[in-house]
């Protein structure tokens, strides 16, 4: 990343620094990724909550729709919210029917209101699975003890929070920062301005490669920093082994306590479901009515899509299982924390600046169109593995703990280590970071529309040019397309990963 | 490393079985989509010119000439196709192009003397709304009444900067205020077209910012008569779409018959139903049936590829001031 980055620099001309319009840029972006992070992180808490200790119908399915939000193509999911919240949406029609004013959405309150439905899902399932690590032996603990209520958050909860909680900050808070369509087209107008778009504007309008670059570091400094800072909080030890027994729990069963999770979870769920809902129910009747010309041009996107889907997904998980082994060797709060910048880092750099470096580096020696498809499996590989990274580093760092000297007694080293210890332990985590990876790879819009003709268009790239060509319907049936395989990869992945686990 | 050898072999091979000379035209994304003009393109100039065109497209026009600034001289464009009035001025600047050599009747609005870039297409910008509202006569009837607009960001869109020079080029020195009174009715400023037209279809805008072609997609193609682009007396900013061929081009010749055909009837006679704009030059059918029903303005604004280039910044802090109070 910082290669590309580099790469954009050197072709650069001296540029001039900053003006007042790109400070007011940046205080816009930085104000409102704190926001929308921590929205998403605090409403995150008591879905997760509820999530880790009831089982009910549908929960598998809550949980794996909270993979898609966030993978749908931007211009989709904007369409999708604005369905339900905006000005002439399902909710502004009810109040109007009621005598109310419609909802008014374009400000930062929509800005916000998008980003929290993106990235709440991701957040619940960062934190759902720090409850998830905690042994079961824990619970039973808990349990013989009468721990309940307030001991329980303050003796296992709390302890957990705090080490997961920073990281899910750290990772939304990076997306949130180079958001741009979402932010402007919600923010209703200029005064949403974020960085990434100073960057187009510097990029497009005036050629000006030094400042796209400069504004491009400065996302990346901002992001280190808040990652940095985020990271330092993530502190305490870990909850020790367990003997990886079937999870029970027996707190929170009071009326009281029942009842809250309820409300939350229903209002999560509402709240994620019913702009995916306008997606489908819009995307039905342009699936009925597709030309075969149409379809024919979808189904070959998606065996596009669904290649480099696959692709990174398994590019994500070779990168990402040394470098996870690395990290997690080192100590909590030294080296280890900035390893896992370096991960972060690749979220904070705009996709334009992305494509353009690689474009320039690959330029002199080959055909950048020929490599369209490799370079978009490569660059959303590298985009997946903070959240991988986000994923599976506590897990390996209290295997190793837990596993690590009796695996050294034992002379069970290097992949033997892997093998008998290590996957086995894994396989949740691993699931999760590859369907995540999967589900992410499908939806990128990114690199792939700077490099591609006509031949390898992917799905989302392919749903974007029929919008384009006023092709609405046809481009609904795509985006529902879209939905069904990122969801199905999410969910195939994911439920791999836990085939044999109770939860 | 493994793709960089595949893509080089993939590169090798492609090459060394390609006979016939290949002509390679850089243009707009969705001039090479499928519901674009450029499959028809193709194959009608591939039945004439005994050669292999490639069409490659990059974003939009000024997605393109920041993609050609990249390659500079090496660029493998013989031909670019797709910028606009407000880009030729930056494009000339390169020195990457080359004069060309073709002259058509062509049926602008206005006289076409420039020697670098040939139109192929144009249209007028507008504002769409449904046929069943009654639209504003002008900016200031906009500005005064409660309708709600959808417009595009013109820093990241082309037909958002073509707004811009569209109040410029109308209102001048008062154009700040213009946007000032504009300013309550612009419901929410989008990235590009596709999400601004989507959010309009959706019903969360009164209006749109569009083309007064954009009717004839929903009449031809959907056989609906539901949407209109209001005129405004003050007259309609138009978009001239232009090609011009590259100085370093390795197949100068190709480039020319291509420029020639582009202003001829087999091109031209494809462009009002894919890329739903006017043809520069009406073919010998005339337009097809529905463009007739289009509103046509009765006067026809255009800043020169210069002032438009020379204006853009201050137009640009102008909007940016009035929209961001």
């Amino acid at each position: 990343m910082i290669g590309v980055l580099f790469a954009v620099a050197l072709r650069a001309d001296p540029g001039a620094g900053l003006g007042p319009a790109d400070w007011s840029a940046i205080r816009f972006t930085v104000w409102q990724a704190i926001l929308s992070a921590s929205c998403s992180v605090l409403l995150a808490i008591p879905v997760a909550r509820g999530i880790a200790r009831r089982r009910f119908w549908g929960r598998r399915v809550l949980i794996a729709l909270m993979g898609a939000p966030f993978i749908l193509p931007v211009i989709v999911a904007i369409l999708g919210i604005l369905v339900v919240f905006g000005r002439s949406g399902w909710i502004s029609d009810l109040l109007v029917l009621m005598g109310q004013e419609p909802l008014r959405i374009y400000g930062l309150q929509g800005v916000v209101l998008a980003h929290v439905f993106f990235n709440l899902p991701l957040a619940t399932r960062l934190i759902l699975q720090g409850w998830q690590e905690i042994p079961a032996e824990r619970f039973r603990l808990a349990a013989q003890l009468n721990v309940d209520g307030p001991s329980m958050w303050r003796l296992l909860e709390w302890p957990m929070l705090r080490q997961v909680v920073p990281g899910a900050f750290a990772v939304i808070f990076a997306i949130c920062l180079s958001s741009f369509a979402v932010a402007l087209t919600l923010g209703g107008g200029p005064r949403a301005t974020t960085i990434e778009l100073a960057i187009y504007e510097a990029f497009r309008l005036e050629f000006d490669l030094g400042r796209a670059a400069l504004l491009s570091g400065l996302q990346l400094v901002l992001t280190g920093l808040a990652a940095f800072v985020a990271l330092r909080m993530a502190i305490g030890e870990g909850f020790g082994s367990g003997l990886d027994r079937p999870l029970r729990r027996w707190d929170g069963q009071a009326a009281v306590a029942r009842g809250l999770d309820v409300v939350w979870i229903t209002a999560a769920g509402l709240f994620l479901v019913l702009p995916l809902a306008a997606i489908v129910l819009s995307g039905i009747p342009g699936l009925l009515s597709l030309s075969a010309r149409s379809a024919d041009l979808l189904v070959r996107a998606a065996g596009n899509s669904l290649v480099i889907s696959a692709t990174s997904t398994l590019l994500m998980l070779v990168l990402v299982v040394p470098m996870t082994v690395a990290i997690a060797l080192r100590p909590l709060n030294g080296g280890g924390v900035l390893a896992e910048l370096a991960g972060l880092l690749g979220l904070a750099v705009s996709p334009l600046v992305i494509g353009t470096g690689l474009f320039i580096v690959l330029f002199p020696f080959v055909d950048p169109f020929a490599l369209a498809l490799p370079v978009t499996a490569l660059v959303n590989a590298l985009m997946a593995l903070p959240f991988a990274l986000r994923i599976l580093v506590p897990r390996v760092r209290d295997i190793l703990a837990r596993y690590g000297r009796l695996a050294l007694s034992l002379d069970l080293q290097g992949w033997t280590f892997m093998r008998v210890v290590l996957l086995p332990r894994l396989r949740p985590q691993l699931g999760f970071a590859a369907g995540l990876a999967a589900a992410l790879s499908m939806g990128d819009l990114g690199v792939i529309a700077l490099f591609s003709d006509s031949e390898t268009a992917t799905l989302p790239l392919q749903v974007y040019r029929l919008m384009g060509a006023y092709r609405t319907d046809a481009a609904a049936a795509g985006a529902l397309l879209l939905l069904c395989l990122s969801v199905g990869m999410f969910y195939v992945l994911d439920r791999g990963g836990r085939r044999h686990a109770e939860t | 490393m493994k793709h960089l050898v595949f893509a080089a072999g993939m590169l090798g091979a492609t090459t060394a079985f390609a006979e016939t000379p290949e002509l390679i035209v850089y243009t707009y994304d969705s001039f090479v989509s499928d519901w674009g003009p450029g499959p028809a393109v193709e194959k009608a100039f591939e039945a004439t010119c005994g050669c292999d065109l490639k069409l490659v497209g990059a974003g939009d026009g000024a997605a393109l000439l920041a993609r050609l600034k990249l390659e500079g001289e090496r660029s493998d464009a013989d031909v670019v196709l797709g910028l606009d009035t407000n880009l030729t001025a930056a494009a000339k600047a390169t020195g990457l192009f080359a004069d060309h050599s073709v002259s058509a009747d062509y049926a602008l609005p206005i006289a076409w003397e420039d020697a670098t870039f040939a139109p192929y297409d144009w249209g007028y910008f507008a504002f769409v709304h449904n046929a069943d509202a009654t639209a504003p006569k002008n900016f200031v009837e906009l500005a005064a009444s409660d309708l709600k607009i959808v417009i595009q960001d013109p820093r990241s869109s082309t037909p958002g900067l073509g707004l811009l020079m569209w109040v410029k080029a109308a209102y001048g020195d008062k154009a700040p205020e213009i946007w000032e009174g504009l300013s309550d009715n612009v419901l929410t400023v989008t990235k590009g077209w596709s999400e601004a037209y989507g959010l309009f279809l959706e019903g969360e805008a009164d209006m749109v910012l569009s083309y007064t072609t954009s009717p004839a997609y929903h009449l031809i193609a959907e056989e609906d008569a539901s949407k209109a682009a209001a005129a405004f007396d003050e007259g309609h900013y138009m978009q001239v779409e232009v090609a011009g061929k590259l100085a370093a081009s390795d197949q100068p010749e190709l480039a020319d018959q291509f420029l020639a055909f582009m202003v001829s009837d087999a091109f031209q006679s494809i462009i009002p139903t894919t890329n739903w704009m006017y043809p520069a030059v009406t073919p010998a059918e005339g337009l097809p049936e529905g463009f007739d029903t289009l509103v046509t303005p009765e006067k026809s604004l255009l800043l020169s590829a210069d002032e438009a280039a020379a204006l853009r910044d201050a137009a640009l802090d102008e909007w940016l001031t009035a929209l961001s109070r």
